[in-house]
């Protein structure tokens, strides 16, 4: 399989006014096209920062980030970011809010636009298109910010929590949807959250940090078979408990 | 459940609906007559001679005086004098003071450096401005403005900074992660998330910049609302006084409404 990211020896170094805070300590990460990829790790341990590091929002203290052989020095169009909360502009429409990264980059070609048009119809929003995303339920607002995401048609989605600010029952029913656009999509994504089900759901590969500095603690694949069902079904799998059994004693190694 | 389905309300909802109609009109019904009491009050203590009406005035003589102003045809020509003032003053208020905001917002640095002096400047009560006002730009329309302007620009200044650095992060982080520039980020984010705290500004400018204009206008002018008050007062004319205070509550009140309106629309249909 081809590698799409290549994260070498990253460190991140806070200065703080009272001190210098080590955040993220030698982490080295590899990433195959069409992988789906979690990090967990305790809250306050540095994902999101990991995430803007990859996103080249931030640099890092040392270390590389290469996408597709080219090193990472500032936000590019090859990624895709999905903010925590689905950060939709109230004031403007379905249409005008998807086609945001597109307007920012100059790239509203015909193609680009008939793309979008495309992905609004498969996934069932074309006819909201009008509509302001006060109207909208929260599992279709997400399902929007997605679309404004794949917009821009980045090879590398990086996903920020972007299931924390929903309900339990949106959310089972939002990450299902979430999973199967971007496996339809066929791209590439890493996702931050602290939560073990979701991260065993949609993933192919888990990493899980430790605490503050981050590190690597542990990498699990999902075994082949749990990854032939849905996010859904993933959750009835006798696997499901083993894993979360496993990354949960991790996670919780770290807090004491 | 069909609420517009007469027959199917509950007793209790009928006695609920009877209950909250009945106070409403009561309130409605205390309000009239309240101020018709408080004028008829005024009236007949006049007339009766509990007040001396040369000094206190009394409504029938206000309306007359109105009536006069009217016939007079200046009636129109000071309240269109103290408006064009009251609204060149808070757009130009609301509008420089937007625009630096924008400026400071887009340099922390400078924006940290002039804080301390935009918070002296936001103490100073500006009407101490305007003898020097008058000296600099000479006694006119020209200073009046300046003065309603002087009243309103830091208040806007402070406000619209604040929720210009209020604007949500995690949105500024989506728009850089799509590569936008600064200038984008103002353009597509934090300017439209900020017409509300714009047209908020505006709001309070209104009642800032009578202020300026009324005050101004009792320093330097020759027309205007702020003119017919002193100038009654000298001239110890008290119906024309009260008729000008009655005059200004009035124009001030729909102005204020006008906004309000205009605030409802924008934020119907931007919002």
């Amino acid at each position: 399989m081809k590698k799409i990211v290549n994260v070498l020896g990253i460190s991140l170094n806070y200065q703080a006014k009272n001190g210098e805070i080590e955040a993220i300590s030698n982490i080295n990460l590899d990433i195959n096209e069409g992988e789906f990829i979690s990090i967990v790790g305790p809250s306050g341990c540095g994902k999101s920062t990991l995430l803007s590091i990859i996103s080249g929002l931030l640099k890092p203290t040392t270390g590389t980030v290469d996408i597709n052989g080219k090193q990472i020095s500032g936000p590019s169009s090859i990624i895709g970011f999905m903010p925590q909360k689905d950060q939709l502009f109230s004031w403007r429409t379905v249409y005008d809010n998807v086609m945001l990264g597109l307007e920012i980059q100059h790239r509203k070609t015909e193609e680009n636009i008939n793309y979008v048009k495309k992905l609004l119809h498969t996934y069932g929003l074309y006819d909201f298109r009008e509509k302001y995303p006060s109207q909208l339920s929260g599992g279709m607002r997400q399902r929007v910010a997605l679309i404004r995401t794949l917009a821009t048609k980045p090879e590398l989605l990086l996903l920020d929590e972007p299931f924390s600010s929903l309900d339990y029952q949106t959310r089972l029913s939002v990450s299902n949807d979430i999973y199967h656009i971007i496996k339809q999509e066929k791209k590439t994504a890493i996702m931050v959250t602290h939560d073990i089900s979701e991260a065993i759901c949609v993933s192919d590969r888990i990493v899980v940090l430790s605490k503050r500095p981050a590190q690597i603690k542990a990498i699990h694949t999902i075994d082949s078979e749990l990854q032939k069902y849905s996010p859904l079904a993933r959750r009835e799998h006798a696997l499901f408990r083993t894993y979360f059994n496993q990354i949960w004693r991790e996670l919780d190694a770290n807090e004491s | 459940m069909n609420h517009n389905n007469k027959p199917i309300l509950s007793s209790a909802r009928k006695i609920y609906l009877k209950k909250t109609h009945q106070t409403n009109f009561f309130i409605i019904l205390c309000k009239i007559i309240l101020i018709l009491g408080l004028i008829g009050l005024w009236e007949i203590a006049g007339t009766l001679g509990w007040i001396d009406s040369f000094i206190m005035s009394q409504p029938s003589r206000i309306i007359r005086c109105i009536l006069d102003l009217y016939e007079q045809k200046t009636l129109f020509e000071h309240i269109g004098v103290s408006c064009l003032e009251t609204i060149v003053g808070f757009l130009l208020g609301t509008f420089i003071g937007t625009f630096i905001a924008a400026l400071l917002w887009w340099s922390p640095f400078i924006s940290k450096v002039l804080e301390p002096y935009l918070v002296i400047l936001n103490a100073l009560p500006k009407v101490a401005l305007g003898p020097i006002i008058i000296v600099w730009v000479g006694a006119g329309q020209k200073a009046i403005i300046i003065m309603a302007l002087a009243i309103s620009l830091i208040v806007t200044i402070l406000e619209v900074l604040h929720g210009f650095d209020e604007t949500d992060s995690e949105k500024i982080k989506l728009m850089r992660a799509m590569g936008a520039t600064q200038w984008q980020i103002f353009r597509y984010l934090i300017f439209p998330a900020n017409i509300p705290t714009i047209i908020n500004s505006l709001k309070i400018n209104v009642g800032l910049s009578w202020v300026g204009v009324i005050m101004g206008e009792f320093l330097v002018s020759k027309a205007g609302i702020g003119y017919l008050i002193v100038y009654g007062s000298q001239v110890f004319q008290m119906d024309l006084v009260m008729a000008s205070v009655v005059i200004l509550t009035c124009a001030a009140a729909i102005m204020y409404q006008g906004i309000v309106l205009l605030q409802k629309f924008l934020i119907k249909h931007i919002h």
